[in-house]
């Protein structure tokens, strides 16, 4: 029986190694000296932020992805949490049963074949290769996940709060603005960080729906992969990776806030 | 009493949901019909050639043409002034016929040469050929075709309009479909074989250790996805780390070909997706009672014979779910394949990425886009109904 536990204890250590490797893999290549993407590194430096930040290529992506993330995030945010009081309390209506299901399915359908449809589409209404062409596209895709946040933090509100603020004599828009609304600001706030990551991630709809000036960090490091494999990819990766555990981070701590509350 | 408040809170229910209800109404569902309307619309021959429609209504389509039908034609090929325009028409009749494009050229020339020529049969013996006029009505009467629809699983009309195989060697869109179903399939048994002991030692154990094992599914699921694929591709390169150590090691003496083959992009979408797996199962695993194990045992029952018979059972449902959510994603993979796969892995998304940005074949694209949706929207619709059916029980 003893046997049981130590292969247990492997194959878990097995598997968190093959899912986490690959990150710690890429970290240390953010800081080599040399102009290959690999191993053993010969000196450390700091080049390939520099080239990160002065290069105009990777300059302009990293300008363009925040303003298309800002624009993607308040776009998704809105339209989401407006969405998501519109569906509290319906779950029992069929209408609205469609409606909820029908708003989860960006995230289900290809990247490709949504792209493929928006580039045609986009091209009749003169929004090819514009900024808000490629917000549209991102918040599509985003909206899903602001839903999902914000429905479940707005489940978790105790009716009964917003009953009481009523029956003090506060009018509905007082009630979604002093009660319902800071409580859901927990999902709120992680709908609007998933809208960003989803953004800043995004490859394939900006692929078909951006043209050379809306060019993203995400898309750029798609063509660095494909064209010129550099190091730069792992200053990128590295920027990726520490901001993934800093808003995680920031995830988790507005979790514990809506479990408190 | 209770009414109106019901119905005018159902009324602002509504208006919350409208903006939202509109926006992906013109930004996610008009693209998808746009895209499916592109797959199956064929104005070309309807566009150039306006008027020989109505003409030849009427006529058996087996005997001369009528008169008219022949002046409208003359009148029609005098008016396409758009050079583009009539290279469309002369390649759509052409495919539908062969032997169009000397003859649309032939008679295009003597009919703006000559203003007041109507008689087409003076200018080619071959418009007095039924078959000519077959497809000229068939090509401007239609404006929909299954042509793109068939070619997208190589198949195609021959000259009766009877669906036949596309000739051998013309088109591997069947290959490549099949491609991708057998590529979704290995990495969802991949993700199978791994996935399920995993989530079964996560759900064993407690505290950090759980902690743990569940952080390490969920720090690659929030990373970026082409942090994740550049990470592999640095690991899987000739010269990256697996090759590095085994050469060290003094395993291989050349480096063992890992990346531009189906091997690397299995095992880099077995990463990206196995959280999809691991997750549905650990929910199912932490809702099983914990006594039924010991229960088992107490019965008699060999560990293994318990495993079988009791947990493996129940875990199934979790099993199901995450293969559904797996092969799902796997099916309209792009970046993975794109980045870490050859030539000879390239999926059912690549294709269609090439025709709408490599070859400007709207139509190729659109069709293809309509099988990936189907078969996508076919595996949601069950994977939804598992889950409904789990909240019901």
């Amino acid at each position: 029986m003893k046997t049981l536990p130590v292969s247990k204890a492997v194959f878990g250590t097995a598997v968190v190694i093959f899912l986490m490797a690959p990150l710690f893999a890429i970290l240390p290549l953010a800081f080599t000296d040399s102009i290959f993407l690999n191993y053993p590194i010969p000196g450390f430096s700091f080049r390939w932020f520099h080239e990160l930040f002065t290069a105009n290529a990777w300059r302009w992506s990293i300008l363009n992805s925040l303003v298309i993330g800002c624009g993607t995030t308040i776009l998704a945010t809105v339209l989401g949490t407006i969405a998501a009081l519109g569906l509290r309390g319906n779950s029992a209506s069929l209408f609205f049963s469609f409606f909820r299901t029908a708003f989860l399915l960006p995230m289900v359908v290809p990247a490709v074949v949504l792209g493929v449809g928006m580039q045609l589409m986009f091209a009749q209404y003169g929004l090819a290769n514009t900024y808000v062409g490629v917000i549209i596209a991102h918040t599509v895709i985003a909206i899903p996940f602001v839903v999902v946040n914000v429905t479940a933090a707005l489940q978790g509100i105790d009716r009964r709060l917003e009953n009481a603020a009523a029956s003090l004599g506060a009018s509905p828009a007082v009630v979604l603005q002093q009660v319902t609304l800071p409580l859901a600001m927990p999902g709120i706030v992680s709908g609007a960080v998933f809208a960003f990551a989803t953004s800043l991630d995004e490859v394939v709809l900006t692929l078909f729906v951006a043209g050379p000036n809306q060019r993203t960090v995400a898309r750029q490091m798609f063509s660095t992969i494909r064209e010129n494999i550099s190091p730069a990819i792992a200053a990128a990766a590295f920027l990726f990776i520490v901001g993934t555990v800093v808003i995680a981070g920031l995830v988790l701590l507005a979790q514990k806030k809506t479990q408190r509350a | 009493m209770t009414r109106q408040p019901r119905l005018s809170k159902r009324i602002t229910s509504f208006a919350l949901i409208a903006p939202l209800a509109l926006f992906l109404a013109f930004f996610f569902v008009a693209p998808l019909v746009t895209m499916m309307k592109t797959a199956v619309s064929d104005p070309v021959a309807s566009i150039a050639l306006p008027t020989v429609s109505a003409a030849l209504d009427g006529w058996d389509r087996e005997g001369a043409p009528p008169v008219e039908a022949q002046q409208a034609l003359a009148n029609d090929i005098r008016n396409v002034s758009n050079d583009e325009l009539f290279g469309d028409l002369v390649r759509r009749l052409n495919s539908a016929k062969s032997g169009f494009r000397t003859l649309m050229t032939k008679t295009r020339n003597a009919v703006i040469e000559d203003a007041n020529l109507n008689d087409l049969v003076s200018v080619d013996r071959r418009w007095s050929d039924p078959g000519f006029w077959v497809a000229v009505q068939d090509a401007a009467g239609a404006s929909l075709t299954d042509r793109n629809l068939l070619a997208a699983v190589d198949l195609q009309r021959d000259a009766n309009g009877d669906i036949i195989d596309a000739p051998e060697g013309t088109s591997a869109n069947r290959t490549t479909l099949f491609r991708t179903m057998i590529m979704a399939g290995i990495v969802t048994l991949c993700c199978i074989a791994v996935g399920l002991p995993f989530a079964m030692v996560a759900a064993s154990t407690t505290g950090w250790k759980r902690q743990l094992l569940l952080g390490a599914v969920l720090l690659p699921l929030w990373t970026s996805l082409l942090v994740r694929t550049a990470a592999w591709y640095i690991i899987l390169q000739d010269n990256g780390l697996i090759n590095l150590t085994l050469q060290t090691l003094g395993l291989t003496n050349g480096p063992v070909p890992l990346i531009f083959n189906r091997l690397g992009v299995v095992i880099a979408m077995t990463h990206v997706l196995l959280p999809f797996m691991v997750l549905p199962i650990f929910s199912v695993l932490i809702g099983i009672p914990k006594n039924l194990m010991p229960a088992a045992a107490s019965l008699g029952a060999h560990p293994i014979r318990a495993f079988l018979l009791v947990l493996l059972p129940l875990s199934l449902r979790g099993v199901v779910s995450g293969a559904l959510l797996v092969f799902m994603s796997a099916l309209g993979y792009y970046i993975t394949p794109a980045l870490i796969g050859g030539a000879k892995d390239q999926m059912i998304s690549s294709v269609i990425a090439y025709y709408a940005t490599g070859a400007a074949n709207w139509g190729m694209a659109g069709a293809l886009g309509i099988v990936l949706l189907a078969a996508t929207m076919i595996l949601y619709v069950v994977y939804l109904r598992l889950s409904s059916e789990e909240v019901r029980t």
